[in-house]
């Protein structure tokens, strides 16, 4: 009997290390950080009080929040379609039959670079190319494009849509990747008999291309939401959510509240918002993947 | 054998592995989880009770296995292996060892201010004036007023102390000075005859290097990451011309004709042309590589980057003068002054030995060994640095800034990094127009900062 119990109970202690490192890294700091956000602030009070939903009232009610949630959803839907557009475009171009290997190799590579870069490396290579004495007013200006400096990341009329350029060009590569994996998975009787029957190239991109890469391009979908609703280095170390709230995003605004105004009970609460949001699309996440299974 | 019992047994072998390597797991997160609740604050683990007993005895022996931890972010500002080296010293006089943990200044503040929330910070730390008052009032940083007089310390010797309600709670180990730099030969360039002393020069000899240079007059990093620039780069013309923002330690932003003036030249500065581009999102290190490619004239900046800037452009062509002054001023103009200062935290196990630390970074040799490296002004005023292989221009900075009083007036206030990002964007939302008047500005902003002063 005893025996028994020990065999029945064997997978736990199989799981258990993993769950305890779970618990530990993930359970445990997310439940703080739901509590932290119905108590008065935290931290800084050693004695908070339970206050229920009034740290969510109070972040709702702040202007900048407002500010940064229209921002992160224009950055965030500008970078999630962009990326698509490109992952696809580039991923198409290097499975392309009319290139020789070794000229897809090299530009995989060069297509994949900003992947291998951080986002120190990454802010810095774009402050320099979009200071006003830089490359990119350069060009322009050689061309005849526009003759003044155009202050891209210190303009409040510029600055989000640089911000969402660079974290396109920061992206894409994920994507790429992906969708050429996907695409030298498509067995080509398929194009081949479709060529017989008479498809042209935009039947085989929509009726074969397409349905064949939808799993991959609604979990790479689902995954950049997430990844990029969460993006603070780039933002913090180009503009900083500057100038005045333009390029604010959830992140930068929980960071400013809680390392800046110490306001952690609030920052919880932001987070918690923000927490969410990505369990939402994380729960479709996963429902889309067991549908595949 | 019986091959049920063979089943039985490697799963039993399989059961007893498995309870090994929780047993293994869960060790290793104890021991972890002791370490970061004991130490992160505090020194580490293997001193024993009796050198913890005798760690106030002062001898060297008894205090062999104590280790402070020192946050900071000077370490990688000094040259290399210098702070290494001086807190090596502590160690042979004490037995007391430093472990120092150098990152950016950024950096450095974020994980001060986690390991202050979570009640893991470094034992001693480096803080900056403007992180004082927080780390004060949520009782993260010791009392130093109490440390000093447990351990009969001689403050007087101090050329300053930060005090939260009358408490000290950081100590300026070294100070910089913000002048200002000047690029000779734009000025050259564009015709200017004398250095401008006043803001009607500055402003008459900017406009005039802005028209005949093309290159910018003036630089000003305005990025709200790093709001800095409202304290070096806008006050400081504030406190040139002897003016404040504060009365009586509270914000005085309205009916403040020193501070509107300055509001109303800096937007003149903007209104005209002279000021260089992308202010917005400029920050401190952008603005200096402005100036050293000798695309700026003037800028206001920390003498701490005068090496820098004569290693990156040693043909460039600078000097070094005082912020010119509001026209008409003749008194004894501030300066603006940033500090490296140090403080210990509450949670250390370890605040005497910490505190002994303090007081031998603060002794007038170590203390002057540390502004000489750190091309700065001692903390101590009875430390006598030795600048004589000293830059030229660092000695001329030396020579304002002792004609002037040394001002950060920043140093202390509640939440005083977002006290100046506020300000910053309300500065911003002025020059670009959408606020009418530097009257409205101002009171903007005083309604802001009177929030984080109730």
């Amino acid at each position: 009997m005893r025996v028994e119990k020990i065999r029945r109970s064997e997978p736990y202690f199989y799981l258990a290390p993993t769950i305890i490192l779970m618990v530990i890294l993930l359970i445990i700091p997310i439940i703080m950080v739901v509590r932290y956000s119905f108590y008065d602030n935290v931290i800084i009070n050693k004695h908070p009080q339970f206050i229920g939903f009034e740290n969510f009232a109070k972040v709702f009610h702040n202007k900048s929040f407002s500010a940064a949630a229209k921002n992160t959803l224009i950055f965030v839907g500008g970078s999630v379609i962009v990326h698509l557009f490109i992952g696809m475009t580039f991923a198409m171009l290097l499975n392309t039959k009319y290139l020789s290997a070794k000229t897809k190799a090299l530009f995989r590579v060069i297509f994949a670079l900003p992947w291998m870069f951080t986002a120190s490396v990454i802010a810095i290579l774009w402050k320099m190319l979009l200071d006003p004495h830089g490359v990119v007013n350069y060009l322009l200006e050689i061309f005849n494009l526009n003759s003044t400096q155009v202050e891209w990341l210190a303009s409040r009329d510029f600055a989000l849509l640089s911000v969402t350029i660079i974290n396109i060009w920061a992206g894409y590569p994920f994507y790429m990747v992906s969708i050429l994996a996907g695409l030298q998975g498509i067995p080509s009787d398929l194009y081949e008999s479709s060529a017989i029957d008479g498809a042209s190239a935009v039947q085989h991109f929509f009726r074969i291309t397409i349905p064949q890469l939808k799993p991959i391009l609604i979990s790479l979908l689902m995954l950049d939401f997430v990844w990029t609703l969460q993006q603070f280095a780039l933002i913090w170390m180009t503009t900083g959510g500057g100038p005045i709230h333009s390029t604010e995003m959830l992140s930068t605004f929980i960071y400013k509240l809680g390392f800046s105004k110490y306001q952690y009970s609030q920052a919880s609460a932001s987070a918690v918002i923000l927490l969410v949001i990505c369990s939402i699309v994380a729960f479709f996440y996963v429902r889309h993947q067991r549908g595949q299974e | 054998m019986n091959p049920f019992k063979l089943d039985h047994l490697k799963a039993l072998n399989k059961t007893a592995f498995s309870i090994l390597f929780i047993a293994s797991i869960m060790i290793a997160l104890v021991g972890c989880s002791g370490s970061s609740s004991d130490n992160g604050a505090t020194a580490t683990q293997n001193q024993t009770e009796t050198a913890a007993n005798d760690s106030n005895t002062g001898g060297k022996g008894s205090k062999k296995d104590i280790t402070l931890e020192f946050q900071q972010w000077w370490g990688v500002e000094l040259p290399d292996g210098v702070l290494q080296q001086i807190v090596d010293g502590f160690t042979a006089q004490t037995g007391v060892k430093i472990k120092l943990l150098s990152n950016p200044y950024a950096d450095t503040k974020t994980q001060i201010a986690a390991g202050a929330a979570a009640g893991t910070m470094a034992d001693v730390v480096g803080l900056d004036g403007s992180w004082v008052y927080d780390f004060a009032k949520h009782e993260s940083i010791a009392n130093l007023t109490d440390l000093m007089k447990a351990d009969g310390y001689d403050d007087s010797q101090l050329s300053d102390q930060i005090r939260v309600d009358g408490n000290t709670y950081m100590i300026p180990v070294v100070n910089f000075a913000y002048p200002m730099y000047v690029n000779l030969d734009i000025v050259k360039e564009a015709g200017v005859e004398s250095i401008p002393k006043t803001w009607s020069e500055f402003k008459e000899a900017t406009k005039k290097i802005s028209t005949s240079t093309g290159k910018a007059g003036w630089a000003i990093p305005l990025s709200t990451e790093s709001p800095s620039g409202i304290q070096n780069n806008f006050m400081s013309w504030l406190w040139a011309s002897g003016g404040s923002m504060l009365k009586d330690g509270k914000p005085a932003l309205t009916n403040n004709a020193d501070l509107g003036a300055t509001v109303a030249f800096v937007k003149g500065l903007f209104d005209s042309g002279v000021v260089a581009k992308g202010s917005n999102s400029m920050k401190e290190a952008d603005m200096v590589g402005e100036f050293t490619n000798g695309r700026v004239a003037f800028m206001t900046d920390s003498l701490a980057h005068l090496t820098l800037i004569k290693k990156e452009a040693p043909q460039l062509n600078f000097d070094i003068i005082p912020v010119p002054v509001k026209d008409g001023f003749a008194g004894k103009s501030g300066m603006d002054v940033a500090n490296w200062g140090i403080g210990i935290a509450e949670n250390s196990k370890y605040k005497a030995e910490a505190m002994k630390f303090v007081e031998y970074l603060m002794s007038p040799e170590v203390n002057a060994k540390l502004a000489v490296y750190a091309n700065a002004f001692p903390g101590n005023s009875k430390a006598e640095p030795d600048y004589s292989a000293a830059d030229p221009l660092f000695l001329k900075a030396y020579d304002i800034y002792k004609t002037c009083y040394a001002v950060n007036e920043f140093t202390g206030l509640p939440t005083s990094e977002e006290l100046m990002r506020s300000f910053d964007e309300q500065l911003q939302l002025y020059l670009g127009g959408d606020t009418s008047s530097a009257t409205d500005m101002l009171a903007e902003t005083q309604n802001i900062w009177q929030d984080a002063f109730k």
